[in-house]
């Protein structure tokens, strides 16, 4: 597979599709801190994950055409308060998730999987009444198009690295709520022993009302970011609901690091073998690998030892 | 009554009723065209009673019974199709005699893994080893090492989107997003008309009782018990010296096999198999079959998969945008408001009055909608 190519042209194949793999890993990190939050640390299996961050999409959509009509002058600036909208539209509505389903469910995870695919289906549908079934676009500022030429033969768009720089932003955020705030340190103890958590006077409800919503919110963020780089439609959710789940999985549930760990090896595999053979084999290839992995080593790349 | 060591009243009342509502009430009520829908409802009431073993009694949920039921179909399909392909009926085709999508696919001679399906024998024996084996290695991989609920479930779903993505992509041998059409003959036997396809109804019915009663029995035996008390404290179970992980393959085995003969008779029953039927989202609508009906009962399962998919039909005929909500509303209301399905509807609510009204008027006869 690699005849037919000079050493320098792999090199640069290999980079730009290095990149179009960190841009890949960009999208996969988003949507998987949201669920690592959600499922690594509630242990809370949210199929409707796809949909909070497509709820994200639209609501930045929207912002972009309010800013196109009413502020013009400063469109270039509309992501970021779409951003944070996006957040709180997500996080509300996931706050009200957690308050109507899955408060309910915490002993049965099967079960919560069942409640939240029919939530995702009423999401999906509830997109497609409000915004019709074909895919929208938005705008992109005009500061982030165009790329930056590397070499003679590598070239990078604007508009990835920026997702990048807000991925690792993000992580970096999630990791510092997660790790070094007082109120991750409450998460990690609702998580680790209920019962024990509420007898030293943490609000377990509140805990997980919160956890829950900021997951979402996360999620909704990612959405955002996703408008920048594709188009969004009532079921592209549901495209990358799987992937995000292996991710989570392969990277060791509870583990933040692996979590990112596992989103690149993912994401750079994948992209790599694209450019090499058709993308559904590349795609097939890779999830085998990772199923396969995880068949040997069902406790993904990171594990934390817990007793249970 | 003979079965009365085997079955108990109760349960022998209900395989009656299931019986005379499938064989006599729908036959004498339905047209050939609604006939023909519920034939191939009833192909996904194979899955759920699967599923009632797996998932109800074992505690197993897989969200990739699709695949199995995909593995059956596509099996039934690639015979069909080979015996659909005779060189004179594609003598058009660059290449007479394969079937016409690898014709379309420059594909010139039919592949070796394609020979095989030639045999109706070695095509029924794979839509029963083919799945087996399958189930097998991942039940094997999986349940070695202790991987269960959660985890098991979301590799599962992932071999679902695996396996749909491979199918599309791998067009020419597998004919694709479009899947394996245009089948015509069993065996010289069209199965295009109504009246085969009422007959196909029928061969379903028995088909699915037969499974029905072995599943009862999977239940009933000493089995069956071992896997009830897997599900509810499974580390109790090993420590009495129970090979868990075996039990938990074998029951993984017998739901995927009876998914396959479930896909298998879909073929049949509708005339094609596409990749729409494997994937993530048709497998876990599997799942929302078995709630409905109610997860512990079998009988249920059946009852579940015929009335989920006559609302799909039904809504979907007149309200297209209503169904997903009602589909979604549905797995909600299963999991929040009844998580034992209409079965555990009828035990809380029906039978208790039934046993009331049995004690007063001893000789009245009862008529219970549903029964386990």
């Amino acid at each position: 597979m690699f005849s037919g190519y000079s050493l320098p042209e792999l090199g640069a194949i290999f980079a730009m599709q290095g990149f179009a793999g960190l841009i890949l890993f960009s999208v996969f990190v988003l949507m998987a801190l949201g669920l690592a939050i959600i499922f690594g640390q509630m242990g809370v299996i949210n199929m409707a994950h796809g949909e909070f961050m497509i709820l994200g999409a639209y609501v930045t959509y929207l912002v972009s055409q309010a800013f196109a009509t009413y502020a013009p002058a400063l469109f270039g600036a509309y992501f970021f308060v779409a951003m944070v909208l996006a957040f709180c539209a997500s996080g509300l509505l996931g706050m009200f998730v957690e308050w109507a389903i899955i408060r309910h469910l915490y002993k049965r995870p099967l079960d919560t999987l069942l409640a939240t695919w029919g939530l995702s289906l009423i999401l999906q549908q509830s997109f497609r009444s409000l915004f019709g079934a074909r895919e929208v676009g938005v705008t992109i500022p005009s500061w982030m198009m165009g790329s930056l030429p590397l070499t003679d033969l590598i070239e990078v768009p604007i508009n990835g690295i920026f997702v990048m720089v807000l991925a690792l932003g993000i992580s970096a955020a999630v990791y510092v709520m997660m790790f070094k705030s007082g109120w991750g340190r409450q998460v990690r103890a609702v998580t680790q022993n209920r019962t024990m958590a509420g007898a030293v006077g943490i609000d377990t409800e509140r805990t997980d009302r919160l956890t829950f919503g900021i997951g979402c919110g996360v999620a909704g963020i990612a959405g955002a970011a996703f408008t920048m780089i594709g188009s969004t439609g009532p079921t592209s959710g549901q495209a990358y609901i799987v992937d995000t789940f292996l991710v989570v999985v392969f990277g060791g549930a509870a583990s933040l690091l692996g979590t990112i760990a596992s989103a690149f090896s993912i994401s750079q595999a994948q992209s790599i073998l694209e450019f090499f053979l058709s993308g559904s084999m590349a795609k097939v290839i890779t999830l085998l690998v990772v199923v396969g992995i995880l068949m040997l080593r069902p406790q993904g790349l990171f594990s934390i030892k817990l007793r249970k | 009554m003979t079965k009365t060591s085997f079955l108990k009243r109760d349960e022998a009342v209900g395989f009656a009723i299931l019986a005379l509502i499938i064989f006599i009430v729908f036959p004498l009520m339905l047209d050939d065209f609604r006939l023909n829908l519920f034939g191939k409802y009833l192909t996904y009431a194979f899955v759920a009673v699967g599923l009632v073993l797996c998932w109800g009694a074992g505690g197993i949920l897989s969200l990739g019974q699709g695949v199995f039921f995909g593995l059956g179909g596509y099996c039934m399909a690639m015979f069909l199709k080979l015996e659909a392909s005779t060189p004179e009926a594609t003598a058009i085709q660059s290449t007479p005699g394969i079937p016409d999508f690898m014709d379309w696919n420059q594909i010139s001679a039919l592949p070796i893994w394609w020979q095989p399906f030639n045999s109706f024998g070695f095509t029924v024996l794979a839509i029963l080893a083919v799945p087996a084996l399958f189930s097998l290695i991942i039940g094997f991989a999986m349940f070695r090492r202790r991987v269960g609920g959660v985890y098991f479930a979301i590799i599962t779903q992932a071999i679902a989107a695996i396996a749909t993505i491979l199918i599309v992509g791998q067009q020419g041998y597998t004919g694709g997003v479009n899947g394996i059409t245009d089948l015509r003959t069993l065996m010289g036997w069209d199965i295009r008309p109504d009246s085969a396809k009422t007959a196909l109804y029928f061969v379903n019915a028995v088909l699915l009782f037969a499974c029905l009663f072995i599943a009862m029995a999977i239940r009933k035996s000493k089995f069956g018990r071992v896997l009830v008390a897997m599900r509810d404290a499974e580390d109790r179970v090993r420590f009495s010296g129970y090979d868990v992980a075996s039990f938990k393959i074998f029951i993984f085995c017998v739901g995927a096999m009876m998914a396959s003969v479930g896909g298998a008779m879909f073929t049949l029953q509708v005339g094609f198999m596409s990749p729409t039927i494997v994937g993530i989202v048709p497998s876990i609508e599997m799942v929302i079959f078995c709630a409905v009906g109610g997860r512990h009962s079998l009988l249920g399962a059946v009852y579940g998969a015929l009335l989920v998919n006559w609302a799909r039909t039904t809504l979907s005929e007149s309200f297209p945008e209503l169904w997903l909500f009602g589909l979604g509303g549905l797995f909600i209301a299963v999991v929040l408001a009844f998580p034992n399905g209409l079965a555990g509807l009828y035990d809380d609510y029906v039978k208790p009055r039934l046993k009331l009204s049995r004690r007063n008027h001893a000789a009245k006869p009862s008529n219970p909608q549903l029964a386990e």
